[in-house]
C-alpha cells in the first residue's frame, strides 16, 4: 500500500467515525422513543430494548393525546407556514419587481431602508411590537394577537427585507427586453408582472420559500409572543414545550414528541437537500 | 357623467407609474413598517419612560439606562453578568465552531467516497429548531452522558447541573446545529480555489499543513469573515437551545449575589420583561445589546476584512 493510500484511508476512518458520533443523538433519539415504559428509557438508555411496534404505539399516543393538542398545532404550523411564503413571496417579489424597475430617489431610499433594516434584531422590536398589535388590534378590530392572521402578517413584515433583497439582485439580471416586449403586445404592468416576471423568478422563489419556511416553521419567540403557548393557535414548537412544562415524567412520550417535530423537515431535506443547502449558503447574509 | 369618467381616466393615465409603484409596494411596506419600523422607533422611546405594557408612559430619561449600570445595583450586576456569560458563549463558539466546521469542510472536500453523503448529513440537524434538539440534548446531558462517565471513571457526570459547564452543553448543542451549515461556506470557499495553485504547491513540495497555511487559509479568508459574523451575531441572538436545555440554571454567583448561571442575553431581556413584568426595562437591555451587537459585529468585519487584504 503506498503512502497516499494508507491516508486516504485513515481519513476514510476517521470521516465515518466522526459521522457515527455526528448521528448518534438521531440513534439514541431512535432507541428511546420506542421503548415502552419511561422506566425501561431511565434505567439503560443505551440498552436496545425498543421495538419498531412500540416506536409507532408512542407516537400515535402522543399524537392523539389531547395533552400535546399536536394535531391541532400540526394544522396551525402548516397554515401559518404556508400563509406565510404565499404572502412573502407575492408581497416581496412585486415591491422588488418596482424597486427595480423604477429608478428614483424615493424608490432607493425604500430599497436602503429595508437592508438596513435586516441588522435590527428581532430582540429590539419584540416587547413593542406585542403592544403595538395589541393597539392596532382593538383600534381596527382586526385580530393581530392569537390569530392565524397576526402571525402571518408579521412574518411578512419580518421575511421582507432578506427576500426582497434576494428577488432585488435576482431580477437585475432580467433582461428589461423582455418588459418591453409584453407592453408593446398590449400587457399592461400587472400583466407583465403575472405573465412575463413572476416565471422567470420561479429558482429564486424555491430558495427563498424554502429559507423562510424552514425559519417559520421552527421559529419559537415569534408565535410565543403573538399567539402564546397553550392556546388552540399555538405552533408545533410550543405545543411540545407546552407538553413538556406540564408532563414531564414520560420520557418515552417526550422522544416521541420530539421525533414527530422533526419528521416533517427531514422529509423535505431529503426531496430537497440540494436546493436546501445551495439557498442557505446563498442567504447566509441573514 | 362622461366628463366625470373621463377626468378619472385622465388621472389614471397621468399618474399609472407612480400608481403602480406604490400599489406593488404597499403589501410589503405596510407590513414592514407594521412590524419592524414603528416598534422599533416606539421601542426607542419606551426605553427613556416608566411604560408598563400598557396606559401612557412618563418620560424619565435615562434612568432605566442608569439603572442598568449603577455599580453594586442588584439590576446592574444580572444585567452585567448576562452580559458576560453572553460573551463567554460567543467566545467559546467563535472557537469550537469554527475549528470544527473547517476541519470537517477539509475532510469533506478530500475526494473521499461517498462525501456528499457526509455534507448533507452533517448538515441534516441545522433543519431541526432549537426547541426540538434543545430537548434532545438535554435528555443526552440528563440521562446518557452520566451513564457513561459512570460506566468510564465511576463518577456520572451531570454537565447541565454543573455551573463551570453548563454553557459547554450549550454551546456543544448549538454547535451541532450549526458546524453543518458553517462547514457548507467552508466548502463553498475552498471549491473556488483554482487547482492550479494547490498542484503547483504540491509540486514544489509544500507539505499539508503549509499547504494549509499558506494557500488554504488566505484564499478562504473572506469565508471567514462571513462565518465569524455569523457565529458572533447568532450567539449573541441565541433563544431557543438556551430555553430549551437549561432554561437558565443553574444557579451561581456573582459578586456576591446568587443568580443565574446560563441567562444569555436574549433571555435575560425576556424575563426582565415576562417574569419581572418591567417592559421599559427590558427595552433599555434589548436597545443597550442592539448597540452592542452593532458595535462588535462592525470592529469583528472590519478586522477580517484588512486581514483578508494582508492574506
Amino acid at each position: 500500500m503506498t503512502r497516499k493510500k494508507r491516508s486516504t484511508l485513515l481519513l476514510e476512518i476517521l470521516t465515518i467515525l466522526l459521522f457515527v458520533i455526528f448521528f448518534s443523538p438521531f440513534v439514541l433519539l431512535l432507541m428511546n422513543a420506542s421503548k415502552e415504559t419511561s422506566f425501561e428509557v431511565l434505567t439503560d438508555p443505551l440498552a436496545l430494548t425498543g421495538t419498531f411496534a412500540q416506536l409507532l404505539t408512542n407516537m400515535e399516543e402522543v399524537w392523539t393525546s389531547t395533552n400535546t393538542q399536536y394535531q391541532q398545532a400540526f394544522v396551525n404550523s402548516i397554515t401559518i407556514t404556508t400563509g406565510s411564503l404565499i404572502a412573502i413571496v407575492v408581497a416581496s417579489s412585486m415591491a422588488a419587481w418596482v424597486l427595480v424597475r423604477t429608478k428614483s430617489k424615493i424608490s432607493n431610499l425604500i430599497f436602503l431602508l429595508f437592508v438596513v433594516a435586516m441588522i435590527i434584531p428581532f430582540q429590539v422590536v419584540m416587547i413593542p411590537l406585542v403592544s403595538w398589535f395589541r393597539t392596532l388590534r382593538d383600534v381596527t378590530g382586526i385580530p393581530f394577537l392569537r390569530s392565524h392572521f397576526g402571525m402571518i402578517f408579521a412574518y411578512v413584515g419580518f421575511g421582507a427585507p432578506l427576500s426582497i433583497f434576494m428577488y432585488h439582485g435576482f431580477m437585475k439580471s432580467i433582461p428589461y427586453e423582455l418588459e418591453e416586449a409584453a407592453e408593446i403586445d398590449g400587457c399592461n404592468k400587472v400583466q407583465t408582472f403575472i405573465y412575463i416576471v413572476f416565471p422567470i423568478l420561479k429558482p429564486i422563489t424555491i430558495t427563498i420559500m424554502l429559507l423562510n419556511g424552514i425559519w417559520i416553521w421552527n421559529d419559537f419567540l415569534l408565535p410565543l409572543l403573538i399567539v402564546g403557548k397553550g392556546t388552540p393557535f399555538q405552533t408545533v414548537p410550543l405545543a411540545i414545550v407546552n407538553y413538556v412544562g406540564a408532563f414531564v415524567a414520560e420520557y418515552q412520550f417526550l422522544l416521541s414528541a420530539v421525533l414527530i417535530a422533526m419528521i416533517p423537515v427531514i422529509i423535505l431535506f431529503l426531496f430537497a437537500q440540494k436546493y436546501i443547502i445551495k439557498g442557505m449558503v446563498a442567504g447566509s447574509i441573514k | 357623467m362622461i366628463k366625470q369618467s373621463s377626468k378619472i381616466s385622465l388621472f389614471f393615465k397621468k399618474h399609472q407609474k407612480s400608481l403602480v409603484f406604490w400599489g406593488f409596494l404597499a403589501p410589503a411596506l405596510l407590513a414592514f413598517v407594521f412590524t419592524i419600523i414603528i416598534p422599533f422607533f416606539l421601542g426607542l422611546y419606551y426605553s427613556f419612560t416608566d411604560w408598563r405594557g400598557f396606559g401612557t408612559p412618563e418620560f424619565i430619561g435615562f434612568e432605566n439606562y442608569i439603572r442598568l449600570f449603577t455599580a453594586g445595583g442588584n439590576e446592574s450586576i444580572r444585567f452585567i453578568y448576562s452580559l458576560i456569560i453572553t460573551f463567554v458563549f460567543a467566545a467559546i463558539n467563535i472557537v469550537l465552531l469554527n475549528i470544527i466546521s473547517f476541519s470537517l469542510a477539509l475532510l469533506v472536500t478530500r475526494g473521499l467516497k461517498f462525501q456528499n453523503f457526509y455534507r448533507v448529513g452533517f448538515f441534516l440537524p441545522n433543519l431541526i429548531g432549537g426547541i426540538v434538539l434543545g430537548y434532545l440534548w438535554k435528555f443526552i446531558f440528563n440521562n446518557v452522558v452520566p451513564d457513561v462517565t459512570l460506566l468510564a471513571s465511576g463518577e456520572s457526570f451531570l454537565m447541565l447541573a454543573d455551573r463551570n459547564t453548563a454553557i459547554l452543553g450549550i454551546s456543544l448543542t448549538w454547535g451541532w446545529q450549526y458546524a453543518g451549515y458553517l462547514m457548507m461556506i467552508y466548502v463553498t470557499a475552498i471549491q473556488n480555489i483554482p487547482q492550479d495553485i494547490v498542484e503547483a504547491s504540491e509540486i514544489d513540495g509544500a507539505k499539508f499543513m503549509q499547504r494549509i497555511r499558506h494557500i488554504m487559509l488566505p484564499m478562504v479568508a473572506p469565508a471567514f469573515t462571513v462565518t465569524l459574523f455569523l457565529t458572533l451575531i447568532n450567539s449573541f441572538k441565541q433563544f431557543d437551545v438556551n430555553f430549551a436545555l437549561t432554561a437558565g440554571g443553574p444557579s451561581t454567583e456573582f459578586q456576591g449575589l446568587s443568580l443565574w448561571g446560563t441567562k444569555l442575553i436574549s433571555m435575560y431581556i425576556l424575563d426582565t420583561y415576562q417574569v419581572s413584568l418591567r417592559p421599559a426595562l427590558a427595552q433599555a437591555q434589548a436597545v443597550i445589546f442592539f448597540i452592542v451587537l452593532t458595535v462588535i459585529s462592525v470592529i469583528q468585519v472590519q478586522y477580517n476584512k484588512r486581514k483578508e487584504i494582508e492574506a
